[in-house]
């Protein structure tokens, strides 16, 4: 038996990956539908007075996006727990770390990504004022990345529960209070027109540690769960 | 083996335990009696009056102790997951997730007697402020440590799981410890140092170590008195387990 190097597995699983997300492209978008709805839902709640919601814009677009991603957490290793294709990554000779970190790559690649194409239209349909837009793209492709590495270590812990919903919210949310803040925070000064670089710089370090550490996390995560 | 190994190993052996925490527990929890009524009776009869906040000040020997606990039960149980997973000792996974409900226990007696002090002091129960907001994080934390322990059927694999998500979670006690010198909002700084001098004066300041010294014994009390419980249902189906509940159960 030969063993393919570590690069190629991990290049096999994220076409494989890729490939399976595009058969069933339509799911792809259910989560920016959510997220729409949940902006909708805003306006309706609130009056639709432009000011007011300007001034809330930039929140409600980073909760919207955060119980979009949420809800699309389950969806990370729940199909492959079930044919067994997890488990066989985990007895696989290579790395668990890596092939969890392609795993994790293609899950923000297929559900935060376009969570973030469509983030102009939300800021738009909340009257974002449109010097802000830029930092709110900026905060959003640091925070998104951060919150799928963080839950992707709590769905790790949760794999093979049936009703794993409410636990996983309550398992994620805590962990996703510092990166709401620290991105609300960015907007937030930018709309004051104060210096916004600090938050953002926060949040690029917590990223790049996460990058780093979350996927081993996830690893050792799953091989309590799988055991 | 040396002695030491050896003595730590005889620890770790549930029989043991049970009969060494059961020969404990009773005078744990007699001494926190003792200590907490005699640092209560310091705090709310001999100590002071405030000359800014006159009487209502008194509540902090119930808070500050209790948020000191929040934080210090964290730490042990996450101290215990590391162990549990690093070296899988059962008995540090029992202790472990025993922590969890006292912890969520403390940290919500914290933030119900913080809210009632808040109320006539700052004016309002509830406010945004960093080390409230952290501490209520906390409070989840040991919530979801909790609820993940009961979501898994397998006891050994549920401990194991919920002690890496208290690993995971322990990035927040440094957060909620230097809020108020990071984040200058408005809960007030601490006053009370292990270094160098309080900024608290004598009378008031014996009650309040009284206090916490109280709480640490009735954790450690309580701790013994849940992991007692537990170890007894895990082992349900050994020899000695079987023995000590004919034992009990024989001289009612």
């Amino acid at each position: 038996m030969t063993t393919a190097s570590a690069s190629r597995a991990c290049a096999a699983l994220l076409r494989r990956d890729l490939l399976l997300t595009w058969r069933r492209r339509g799911d792809a978008l259910s989560p920016v539908l959510f997220a729409i709805m949940i902006v909708m839902l805003f306006p309706l709640a609130l009056g639709p007075e432009p000011n007011q919601l300007a001034r809330i814009a930039a929140g409600i677009v980073f909760v919207a996006m955060l119980l979009a991603g949420l809800l699309a957490l389950d969806t990370l290793f729940r199909a492959d727990y079930d044919d067994g294709a997890l488990e066989q990554l985990v007895l696989s000779p290579h790395p668990l770390a890596m092939l969890l970190g392609c795993k994790i790559l293609v899950h923000w690649l297929t559900t935060a990504l376009p969570l973030l194409v469509a983030a102009p239209l939300l800021a738009e349909m909340l009257h974002l004022p449109r010097q802000v837009l830029p930092v709110l793209l900026g905060a959003l492709a640091l925070a998104t990345p951060l919150l799928s590495l963080l839950g992707a270590v709590c769905v790790a812990l949760t794999v093979g529960m049936r009703r794993s919903g409410m636990l996983l919210a309550l398992l994620v949310l805590p962990l996703y209070v510092p990166v709401l803040i620290f991105a609300a925070g960015a907007c937030d000064a930018a709309q004051a027109g104060l210096p916004f670089t600090a938050p953002l710089l926060w949040l690029g370090a917590a990223l790049a540690m996460a990058l780093v550490l979350a996927p081993m996390a996830c690893a050792a995560a799953l091989r309590i769960s799988i055991s | 083996m040396n002695t030491l190994t050896l003595w730590f190993h005889k620890i770790g052996s549930p029989p043991t335990f049970y009969r060494l925490a059961g020969r404990f527990t009773p005078w744990l929890f007699a001494l926190a009696a003792l200590t907490g009524l005699v640092g209560l009776y310091g705090g709310l009869v001999l100590a002071p009056a405030d000359y800014q906040q006159s009487d209502a000040y008194r509540i902090i020997f119930i808070h500050v102790p209790s948020a000191w606990m929040s934080l210090f039960i964290y730490f042990v149980m996450a101290v215990n997951a590391f162990i549990a997973l690093v070296w899988r000792i059962k008995l540090s996974e029992t202790l472990a997730m025993c922590c969890a409900p006292i912890g969520a226990a403390f940290t919500a007696i914290t933030l119900a007697t913080g809210s009632i002090w808040g109320k006539p002091m700052w004016g309002t129960w509830w406010t945004w402020d960093a080390r409230l907001t952290s501490e209520l994080v906390l409070l989840f934390l040991y919530v979801g440590v909790i609820g993940l322990y009961h979501a898994i059927e397998d006891r050994r694999q549920a401990a194991r799981a919920a002690s890496f998500l208290a690993l995971v979670g322990i990035v927040n006690v440094p957060i909620v410890h230097f809020s108020v010198k990071w984040w200058n909002t408005l809960h007030q700084g601490s006053t009370v140092r292990l270094l160098g001098p309080s900024a608290i004066d004598a009378s008031m300041l014996w009650p309040l170590l009284l206090m916490a010294l109280a709480t640490k014994l009735w954790f450690l009390g309580s701790l013994f008195a849940r992991a007692r419980a537990s170890l007894l249902e895990l082992e349900a189906g050994k020899d000695w387990a079987r023995e000590e509940a004919l034992r009990t159960g024989a001289a009612p």
